[in-house]
């Protein structure tokens, strides 16, 4: 019988010829990462054991991003504890100005590599899946254990496998695909499971619209998403890291939950309203909702890419005059990057904010937190009962060109109802 | 073990944000974490509940952030336990860890109340609803997340093999 992808990346791991679905393993992992808001605990739940120093301090990377710049004491006082564990560590850090959002910083810095398992304490660490690594998100005590022992535990996933056939309309990405998808099966759809995205569909797809869906696979409650590794990731990564990494496919008959085949022709450009995920609607069904506010940033949609597709509708035009604009670069490497292409003064002169890359607004936290009543379109991936700010705000997601076309048009709106 | 308390009923999908709101998530103390718990989805929540109660939902329970500070506000605002349809799967481990029991019984819920009182026998694998007297299965836990249970969470469990292996040397 075949493996899977996933199942030869945790063989692999656990030093193991053959493994199967719903066993409990214990693997070796390649790297351990925490934020801001989660390393203080991990931290503090390490320091128990008493152990000096964690298992490999080149396989544990620490990223302030959530809360920082600070944004109030408090927040300075947790980054601090991270800041000053992770330098005595001899860790990896990335400082603000240096930095950025970790699950766009770390592919940057070519730390997540194909055949890896990656765990990050951070429900997103599953965007790296895009990088043919097994990569998922736990909670801070299991990345404390995993600090001190170099190993943690996992039940092997069983894998649903979807298979996007047919050709991409324009203005529909990577987000769009993940939006249709979750919108499919549910915020539960993929509960425990890994989401193995295939298809000529995602053959052409480019790396940063596939990061977006792997980004996403959480929201349907997948243990992580992954792609096959090819042609488009290995040049990704060649430009970012020299170091060797081992690929893995899936066998021509590994054993999947399911199968799922979607037929993306007629796709429309989406939006998922609130509060779920998976409340997803095409946008131009939408011509009847006032928004406040859009943001365009985050570990799901804050690439260069994405940047430059938000530019190319912002170019010339005006966010509407109730609205407020907030672009955020997903790294400090993005927002040179978008600087020296001139994306930058196409943001500023259409009336947006440019910020420097944080987590900030996707999470609530400052930079664009949301009043009672207020409506944003938002690039980011949770659009959850006061995810941005007051309890009675709402969250609508989309993609970047669904959310620059909003921005201009002062309402939900695909970009195709520009002209 | 048997634990018994009053139940707070809730729908499928509670989500972190809605446990404890992202604005909250600057601290770590256990105590100021419970004052919000479950704030955006029932802002009395944290005066009403009363330790010793017990949290009944839906499907999904816990979906979305990787934030333990969801599962330490429960357990601080003195939630004996959480039983529910599903739990999203970040949420039961890192439950698991602090040592939150949390259970899964299907077949309770539906029927299950606020200001129910039942009583989950872990052991058994049971819940009981001590209204209407009907018991239900839950599901069993593995050998694996028993030993961690057994040892009173994660770190104990961890600390545990970290001493052994400093005895090997
Ligand atoms: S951008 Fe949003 S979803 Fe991504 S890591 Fe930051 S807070 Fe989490």
């Amino acid at each position: 019988m075949g493996m899977t992808m996933t199942e030869k990346i945790l063989a692999r791991a656990a030093a193991r010829r053959s493994v199967e679905p719903g066993e409990i393993l214990e693997v070796a992992v390649d790297l351990v990462m925490t934020n801001d808001i989660t390393a203080p605990l991990s931290i503090a739940e390490f320091k128990k054991l008493g152990l000096e120093r964690v298992f490999d301090p080149q396989k544990v990377v620490f990223v302030p991003d959530h809360f920082v710049p600070a944004k109030d004491i408090k927040a300075a006082e947790q980054s601090k504890i991270m800041r000053e564990f992770a330098l005595a560590q001899g860790a990896i850090y990335f400082e603000i100005g240096r930095a950025g959002i970790e699950h766009v910083v770390l592919p940057e810095n070519g730390l997540t590599l194909p055949g890896q398992v990656i765990i990050g304490a951070d429900s997103h660490t599953c965007t790296y899946g895009a990088f043919n690594c097994f990569a998922t998100g736990m909670g801070s005590t299991d990345i404390a254990a995993a600090m001190a022992l170099g190993t943690t535990w996992v039940r092997v996933p069983p894998t649903i496998k979807f298979v996007y056939t047919g050709t991409l309309p324009p203005d529909v990405g990577g987000k769009d695909l993940i939006l249709y998808t979750i919108g499919q099966i549910g915020v539960d759809g993929a509960l425990y499971a890994v989401m193995e995205f295939t298809g000529e569909v995602i053959d052409k797809l480019p790396m940063d619209d596939r990061i977006a869906m792997a980004n996403m696979a959480i929201e349907a409650g997948a243990k992580t998403g992954i792609f096959g590794f090819d042609e488009k990731t290995r040049e990704w990564l060649a430009r970012v890291t020299d170091k060797p990494y081992e690929p893995v496919d899936s066998d021509p008959d590994a054993r999947y939950q399911q199968v799922i085949e979607f037929d993306v022709s007629n796709l429309r450009p989406l939006v998922a309203l609130p509060h779920l995920p998976s409340n997803v609607y095409p946008a131009d069904e939408l011509e009847d909702m006032p928004i406040d506010q859009v943001v365009i940033g985050s570990c799901t949609n804050g690439r260069l890419s994405d940047l430059r597709i938000a530019a190319e509708i912002l170019k010339g035009r005006q966010v509407h005059p109730r609205v407020r604009c907030i672009i955020v670069p997903g790294s400090q490497e993005v927002a040179r990057q978008a600087t020296r292409e001139g994306l930058v003064d196409i943001f500023l002169e259409a009336g947006a904010v440019f910020s420097t890359s944080t987590c900030g607004p996707c999470l609530g936290g400052y930079m664009g937190v949301l009043a009672k009543g207020e409506r944003c379109v938002s690039t980011t991936n949770r659009n959850f009962r006061g995810r941005m700010g007051h309890r009675e705000s709402e969250v609508i997601l989309a993609g970047p060109a669904v959310a620059a076309a909003s921005a201009v048009l002062g309402r939900v709106a695909s970009p195709a109802q520009l002209n | 073990m048997v634990i018994r308390g009053r139940v707070w009923k809730f729908g499928d999908n509670i989500d972190t944000d809605v446990i404890i709101p992202a604005r909250y998530l600057v601290t770590i103390d256990p105590a100021e974490l419970a004052q919000h718990v479950m704030e955006d989805i029932d802002p009395e929540f944290a005066s009403k509940v009363q330790p010793g109660d017990i949290i009944v939902a839906g499907r999904n329970f816990g979906c979305g952030s990787s934030r333990e500070h969801a599962p330490i506000a429960i357990k601080a605002a003195g939630v004996q336990a959480v039983v529910a349809e599903s739990f999203a799967r970040i949420f039961f481990r890192n439950a698991i860890n602090i040592g939150l029991p949390v259970v899964e019984a299907p077949q309770a819920i539906a029927e299950t109340e606020t200001g129910d009182v039942i009583e989950i026998d872990t052991e058994a694998g049971t819940v009981l609803n001590t209204r209407t007297g009907k018991v239900y299965q839950s599901t069993q836990y593995d050998e694996f997340i028993q030993q961690i249970i057994r040892a009173g969470g994660l770190m104990q469990a961890v600390a545990e093999r970290v001493k052994a292996r400093q005895q090997a040397g």
